[in-house]
């Protein structure tokens, strides 16, 4: 079995895992970087992110005030150290980003420009027109091409991490091209391989984005995080599940009902003014709008398409000349996915899945709770997003926490020794049970109908309303598959660029992930942000004012335990938008 | 419309295959899908083993790349149904080695990426304490397109001279030089003239401009290889009237 040794191994090429690589290379030339992918660098899923990124940059806001904004949107469940110092390195991360080329948006006097998001009291959005994440990924991704250090194993998929002697070692990856399976060691590793919103039929996230790094620090003994907190983005094209982004309400776009209604307004989020008003209607943060979207069908005042209920965005009073300059991509996407003209035309769209507020558990710097073990990105949970996470936080939170991740990682790995031979051992032992896995040619269950009932399950008992019943029914569902996953039919038993057999490990990976969803789901029986129990409606900070942590036991099941949430300078308050926000201002 | 279409897809696997052959597969001809819905359809349903990358499905990760009826296509882009009635033809991306079935051997195209130097020269950092470098809307205007290449590789499919030279160094990343060349903050043009202005640079180009109207994002490859020559011209004559005090 082919080995290879550096210091430091980055699971994830994305924004989070260029942002670390980076920021090791310029602490420490020395350092030898690892940044392994399942996919080119600038195909990771950063690249679809479109609105912007959030950092305090103009006269008028502050600091306190981005991070109010964050905890109160994440319903109290933000660890507020944690977003003290995000909110706090967030201006010099994206100023960064713009010394190595980023191309923001500016104003006339050529000053970056901001613009206002769902959920933030103040403009301060930074964006690059719509694609903000395309800019942020290549800018990153060419920028690391300076950096002599970093070693790419482009298309490499990572299949386990390998621990001993109390801390992380290395792992086991596949190259596509051969097929090979090589063990790649390092003195320290850091997970940034994302979300996992494939465990859900209609998601906005990539066919990439199946929760590797959750799996694989969950199957190494590192706890997750907050996993019942899934949020769905209100504004999701049927069918394909694109996402047209919230810059479109941004600019000012309205929801309509299929009577043409500002609907919104009879959900406490606000009265109805023909230009955007900040945290208010449109501009009401992800959870409210989307939850208001199923009690709007239940009142039968959705339209009906083949994709189920949708609602309308409309955009046509904007005008041609704004939709073309501050958001093109949504005119763009609305014209090869849908073929229909925003301009001129209402976009059919839906709730959809977007991103995932839980993760791999991980203190302030990234570390998880495995020595040598960090995490960073989507896949972690620091956690400054909560039970919501607010529009253009996810950038930045990607770069802040990158870079943290990044120096501790490297400080971490100075004071280490070499591999041991036990880890190798357990290299040896994955490398032939890969290889069962490739031969098996007794399987009846197919990948795609084992990954389509997973789906189906999640969306009718983990979306936006749980019940106790119905979550429940998904853990008996959850392992009959799981079940049935060790009867899984490999079709293509051959080694070069061998996806199916891919596909297989990612479905695994899945089927994990999502049974800690459902019993994280399960025991928290309250309502607090995207984790709304109908059972139980009300948000209960007596008994729930804590982070779930969800570890496999030894009976290798998820067991559920609780951590307090980090409380610094703002004490749990009522979360309102809108009117009510108006009152309570007034006081 | 008919309901199904038959879509003809190369095949090849180094492990078992001498040369690439085609293998027919019937699929829902349904007026919503992309090319790409109809491979997934092909993979989940019938044959597991039809081998293509994908990941977004929506236009901006570059990876689904494909020869549709002999054209370079982002298969996640194209409508199945413009190819009613069919047959379709489904091949990897011309010019590039195949790996399998219909992925393509990228590492040609990422070191020739990389050795155009993509990303921001300066000679003297300007501390972060200092703000950003302004750049003007027309500024950023003067380089925009050429930064919404997504590295999909269409334009080295439609290249007649990639083709015939693979030396060329080719249109994306040549777009991608004159995208920092064009850059306000950026000074560092000199040192990528010094790797473009070769045989295998631009003069490599005869200006067929194949390469934009294969680009899925307007980027205009050609137009750059075009500003680029001339560009490099007025160079090469300044340093004949101005030759370097020392060689």
């Amino acid at each position: 079995m082919d080995v290879y040794s550096h210091d430091i191994l980055l699971v994830g090429g994305g924004g989070a895992g260029l942002r670390a690589a980076i920021a090791v290379a310029e602490l420490d030339s020395a350092l030898h970087i690892a940044v392994v992918s399942k996919v080119y660098p600038m195909r990771s899923h950063t690249v679809s992110a479109e609105g912007g990124a959030a950092a305090v940059a103009k006269a008028g806001d502050t600091l306190d005030e981005h991070a109010y904004d964050t905890i109160s949107g994440g319903d109290w469940l933000t660890d507020q150290d944690a977003v003290e110092a995000f909110v706090q390195e967030a201006p010099e991360e994206l100023l960064r980003l713009e010394h190595w080329g980023c191309p923001w948006s500016r104003e006339p006097d050529g000053h970056v420009a901001v613009r206002a998001f769902g959920g933030m009291k103040k403009m301060r959005t930074w964006f690059a027109a719509d694609k903000t994440g395309f800019h942020l990924l290549h800018t990153l991704f060419q920028t690391s091409l300076k950096y002599t250090s970093i070693t790419r194993y482009d298309e490499w998929f990572v299949t386990r991490l390998l621990v001993d002697d109390g801390r992380v070692q290395g792992v086991v990856a596949i190259e596509l091209m051969s097929g090979r399976i090589a063990a790649i060691m390092a003195k320290a590793i850091i997970l940034c391989t994302g979300g996992c919103g494939r465990i859900f039929p209609f998601t906005t996230n990539a066919n990439i984005k199946t929760g590797d790094g959750m799996a694989l620090a969950y199957r190494a003994g590192a706890p997750l995080k907050d996993m019942e907190f899934i949020q769905y983005h209100p504004t999701g094209l049927p069918f394909t599940g694109i996402l047209i982004t919230e810059a479109a309400r941004a600019e000012g776009g309205y929801l309509l009902n299929k009577d043409g209604y500002r609907y919104l307004q009879d959900y406490n989020l606000g009265t109805p003014q023909p230009k955007p008003v900040l945290r208010s209607m449109e501009l009401g943060p992800r959870d409210r709008l989307s939850q208001a979207f199923v009690k709007e069908a239940e009142k039968g005042r959705t339209l009906q398409g083949p994709y189920g209920d949708f609602v309308h965005l409309d955009l046509r009073h904007l005008g041609e000349k704004l939709i073309d300059l501050k958001i093109p991509f949504v005119r763009e996407l609305c014209l090869k996915y849908e073929n229909i003209d925003p301009v001129k035309e209402l976009i059919p769209v839906r709730p959809v899945v977007h991103y995932m507020m839980g993760g791999v558990h991980t203190d302030i710097n990234g570390a998880t709770s495995i020595p040598g073990l960090f995490a960073a990105g989507e896949v972690a949970c620091v956690s400054i997003n909560g039970a919501n996470r607010l529009g253009s936080n996810s950038l930045p939170e990607l770069l802040v926490f990158g870079a943290r991740a990044g120096k501790a990682a490297a400080a971490f790995a100075s004071q280490q020794r070499e591999a041991t031979p036990a880890a190798l051992l357990q290299a040896e032992d994955e490398k032939r049970s890969l290889e069962a896995l490739l031969g098996k040619t007794d399987g009846r269950e197919r990948i795609s109908t084992l990954r389509e009932e997973m789906q189906k399950t999640m969306e009718k008992s983990v979306g936006i309303y749980r019940t106790g019943p119905s979550l429940e029914e998904a853990e008996t569902k959850l392992a009959d598959l799981q079940d049935r996953f060790t009867r899984v039919t490999i079709d293509d038993h051959t080694q070069t660029f061998n996806t199916n057999l891919i596909s297989a490990l990612e479905l695994s990976f899945m089927l994990d992930v999502a049974a800690t969803m459902v019993e994280c789901a399960k025991k928290r029986t309250e309502s607090r942000g995207a984790h709304q129990r109908s059972d139980f409606p009300k948000r209960d900070d007596q008994n729930f004012l804590a982070h779930s942590l969800v570890a496999r036991g030894a009976d290798g099941r998820a067991h559920v335990k609780y951590l307090p949430v980090t409380i610094t300078r703002w004490p749990p308050g009522e979360r309102v938008y809108g009117q009510s926000a108006e009152k309570a201002a007034k006081g | 419309m008919p309901d199904t279409i038959q879509l003809d897809i190369a095949r090849y696997s180094p492990e078992r295959d001498e040369s690439p052959s085609f293998q027919s597969y019937t699929v829902p001809l349904r007026k919503d899908w992309v090319v790409l819905d109809a491979l997934n359809y092909i993979k989940d349903k019938i044959d597991g083993s039809v081998t293509f990358r994908w990941s977004c499905r929506m236009g901006v990760c570059g990876s689904c790349g494909m020869m549709v009826n002999g054209e370079p296509k982002l298969t996640c882009a194209t409508f199945l149904s413009s190819y009613a009635p069919g047959p379709a033809r489904v091949e990897p991306l011309r010019y590039f080695p195949v790996v399998r079935d219909l992925v393509v051997e990228m590492s040609d195209f990422m070191s020739k990426f990389r050795a155009v130097k993509p990303w921001l020269v300066r000679k003297e950092e300007k501390p972060i304490s200092q703000g950003e470098y302004l750049q003007t809307p027309q500024q950023l205007e003067n380089y925009k397109q050429f930064s919404m290449c997504i590295n999909c590789t269409l334009c080295y499919a439609a290249c007649p001279v990639y083709g015939l030279d693979p030396f060329f160094v080719g249109p994306a990343a040549i777009a991608m030089a004159q995208r920092y060349n064009l850059d306000s903050r950026d000074q560092g043009s000199e040192e990528r003239m010094e790797i473009l202005a070769q045989h295998e640079g631009i003069w490599g180009c005869t200006f067929v401009g194949e390469c934009t109207k294969a680009c899925p994002k307007n980027v205009d490859p050609a137009g750059s290889i075009q500003q680029y020559k001339l560009t490099a011209a007025m160079h090469w004559f300044k340093s004949l009237l101005m030759p370097k005090a020392s060689r």
